[in-house]
């Protein structure tokens, strides 16, 4: 009995060190201050999880996660699961939009599902496919079906094949999952340009959770679309910015039914 | 040897003995519209009234025709039918044709064919009349108005001289001034030279006669495309386990691959039709973004399909035939072993895609599409990705600018309530789904005209970026030139920036 159990413990330790080699490299984010926090970057092939610290904020969410899908996918196609929840909340994807953000549509498969319950299937089938570079998933409000095993089940198979995974929540708040890591993003002011016009995306991130258990922390940074990187937010913009002290909108929960009133 | 079996339903679907008569209304008037044999025998004739009939015969039973509900099971029929050939036509109000050229020996015969077609609709309650001949249109006369069963091979023109004028299914007037000018029968026509018979009654009659005949391309329209590649297997016991199912799918698509192998073609479309013992057919296809004969991905496509029915193919008593067919086929060369990643990439991919649209639905799995226009609703169309492979890049944005067009955009802009200066200024505030929004940044305004070709009255509209104080980034328009177009524009948000 002992001897069965200690070799299922060598199977399991087995099993949390393999994957692929891909899927061991990191990407890094580009600011070096979020890459210095988080020892090189965020893990090619694992499951990241990206909270709107607000409904309002979704599509800062979005913007994050995207930007970092790009970042794990280099020049791979990949896709992005819909909750059709989300398109009536936030609208749809905007093809050149995207291309403004830095994503060449045409690279993109977009499936839209009904259910949260879709969105995980059809997010694993995807993740199985080692030829995609990154999949991002969407999905609004709590979900039953996005538990801890169901995290498990897609961080195994983006292990396996070396796709980066992204799950987007909005409208939720967090629930234990076996995510590599997971973030809190809200919109940020942006550096302005000439004659006061809002400049590059910026965000306010704060890392919620790490895998490696690192210290929670925030920051603030703007997407440069044309080097495809992460840079900290131009001083200016962030003596302006509205982030709350000490980078605790951390708490989604408490916030998350403020700002938007649902839709329909 | 082109052979054609027809058979006529009468549309009686009630036991024999009853004196059952149809009828419907003409001009407020209850006609006979159709009769049971026993009504027939006993001399009651479509169109004479119902009153008169009633008188004659007290205790007849009275229906109402329903012709919609008779095409309706004229079409289960033909369905049912084609488990005997994919080639299958209607013959409207009650007929079908089937072209069973190169069936028959399936079934053992033409004789054995027509034997178990018989039995079939006598089990349904049809009285059916069948002929076998070799024009379809000669088939069709035969069995409405002739008493043989099977025409022996060459023998069209023979059986059909005898038949009545009233066999070509002319119109009525014609029909009529035929039998006025003496010409009671087909003899009479054919013995006669088609010119002045064209000249006087019309060329339609010259024609059909031919086709009668069997002279001359006379093709069969069926009511669907026979596919090209087929494999069917029939079983003498029905099987209804899922299993059984997918395993028949399997060695039928084992066929269809050799077959597909030979003609080096790959199919981009698959149906299976299960023909249920009863008459019931259910068909299931899947398509495919590339042509492929792949059996094994092809059957996980078919699994994907009927796990994510949410009614599943319900055997009831079991189906007794299973059809595989390729519908859809494409050239489709030898696959090569591919040095370069990245066909293997795009193989991948497309495998997934049709994987993900086989469960969740072809309209569900999209690709963008680029349009050609300034109008911000239409700049970009989503098109099922198993069509699409998205191979044009975009326009690269212009570097070192912050991103001009919102992430998301709404399919219909939402209203919202602003502060800003006229004639044209940005908003100040704006409120939007009960929030109040303080405009920290903006820019604009970008001025789009709407095109004119398509609606007129469509006001031009002024984009504006807005930043709202807590970094939310929002892309409002005005509808309306202020004073030029209306006087009291409305707002809206159209899209949302990350």
């Amino acid at each position: 009995m002992r001897d069965d159990l200690a070799g299922l413990r060598r199977k399991l330790a087995l099993l949390e060190r393999t994957s692929s080699p891909r899927a061991a490299l990191l990407f890094p984010l580009g600011c070096p201050e979020v890459d210095r926090a988080l020892g090189g970057g965020l893990g090619r092939g694992g499951l990241h999880e990206v909270y709107a610290a607000r409904p309002a904020d979704a599509p800062a969410a979005c913007g994050f996660a995207l930007a970092l899908a790009l970042q794990a996918a280099a020049e791979r196609p990949f896709v992005w699961v819909r909750h059709d929840y989300a398109g009536a909340e936030t609208g749809g994807v905007y093809a050149p939009g995207l291309a403004e953000f830095g994503l060449d549509a045409a690279r993109l498969i977009l499936v839209r599902v009904k259910t949260p319950t879709d969105v995980l299937r059809a997010g694993a089938e995807a993740a199985a496919c080692s030829s995609l570079g990154a999949v991002m998933m969407e999905v609004w409000n709590d979900a039953p079906a996005l538990d801890l095993t169901a995290s498990r089940r897609l961080s195994f198979a983006g292990a396996a094949s070396g796709v980066t995974l992204m799950m987007i929540r909005e409208g939720a708040s967090p629930s234990a999952s076996a995510a590599a890591s997971r973030w809190s993003v809200s919109g940020a002011a942006s550096a302005p340009l000439e004659g006061n016009a809002p400049g590059r995306p910026a965000f306010g991130i704060t890392l919620l959770r790490h895998r490696n258990g690192l210290p929670q922390s925030s920051w603030i940074v703007e997407w440069d679309r044309d080097r495809r990187e992460f840079d900290d937010a131009a001083p200016l913009a962030r003596g302006v910015a509205s982030l709350s002290a000490g980078g605790r909108l951390a708490a989604a929960g408490e916030g998350a039914r403020g700002g938007w009133r649902k839709a329909g | 040897m082109r052979r054609l079996a027809r058979e006529r339903g009468e549309a009686g679907e009630k036991p024999d003995e009853a004196l059952l008569v149809l009828t419907h209304k003409v001009k407020g008037a209850a006609r006979v519209a159709a009769m049971g044999p026993a009504a027939a025998a006993a001399g009651v004739t479509a169109g004479a009234a119902l009153a008169d009939v009633r008188a004659r015969l007290p205790d007849i039973v009275v229906a109402d025709h329903d012709p919609f509900a008779d095409a309706r099971m004229l079409e289960r029929l033909a369905d049912d039918c084609e488990r005997f050939s994919p080639v299958v036509a209607i013959d409207a109000p009650d007929g079908l044709v089937l072209d069973i050229t190169g069936c028959a020996h399936l079934f053992g015969g033409e004789a054995r064919l027509l034997a178990e077609l018989r039995g079939r609709f006598r089990r349904y309650g049809f009285h059916a009349r069948m002929t076998i001949a070799g024009a379809p249109d000669a088939a069709r006369a035969l069995a409405r108005f002739g008493r043989i069963a099977i025409v022996p091979v060459g023998a069209d023109e023979a059986e059909t001289r005898l038949l009545p004028v009233a066999a070509l299914g002319l119109p009525d007037d014609i029909r009529i001034a035929l039998v006025r000018a003496g010409l009671k029968t087909l003899d009479d026509l054919a013995s006669r030279p088609s010119l002045p018979l064209s000249a006087r009654f019309g060329e339609d009659v010259a024609r059909r006669l031919r086709r009668m005949f069997g002279q001359g391309a006379n093709p069969v329209t069926p009511r669907r495309i026979a596919p090209s590649c087929i494999a069917e297997r029939r079983f003498p016991e029905p099987v209804g386990r899922i299993e059984d199912i997918e395993a028949t799918l399997a060695d039928l698509m084992a066929e269809l691959s050799d077959t597909l192998m030979q003609r080096r073609e790959g199919g981009r479309r698959f149906e299976a039709s299960f023909f249920r013992a009863d008459g019931i057919v259910r068909r299931i296809a899947i398509e495919t973004g590339q042509p492929t004969r792949d059996a094994k991905a092809v059957l996980r496509l078919y699994h994907e399909r009927l796990e994510a029915l949410a009614d599943p193919v319900d055997p009831g008593f079991g189906f007794d035939v299973i059809r595989f067919a390729a519908t859809e086929t494409e050239p489709h060369a030898p696959a090569q072993a591919s040095l370069d990643g990245r066909v293997q990439e795009e193989g991948d991919v497309a495998d997934l895609v049709d994987r993900l649209s086989a469960r969740f639905g072809r309209t569900r799995v999209l690709r963008f599409v680029g349009v050609d226009t300034h109008d911000p609703d239409r700049a970009a169309r989503l098109a099922p990705a198993v069509e699409h492979r998205g191979d044009a890049p975009w326009p690269a944005p212009e570097p070192e600018e912050p991103p001009k067009r919102p992430l998301q955009l709404f399919a219909s802009p939402q209203p919202v309530e602003v502060t800003a200066e006229v004639p044209d200024g940005p908003p100040r505030t704006f409120r939007w789904r009960r929030v109040e929004h303080r405009v920290m940044r903006w820019e604009g305004p970008e001025r789009i005209a709407p095109e004119w070709w398509r609606d007129p009255s469509a006001p031009t509209r002024d984009y504006f970026r807005i930043e709202d104080e807590h970094g939310r980034r929002f892309w409002l328009f005005r509808a309306g030139l202020y004073e030029r177009e209306t006087d009291a524009p409305r707002w809206y948000v159209h899209g949302l920036f990350p």
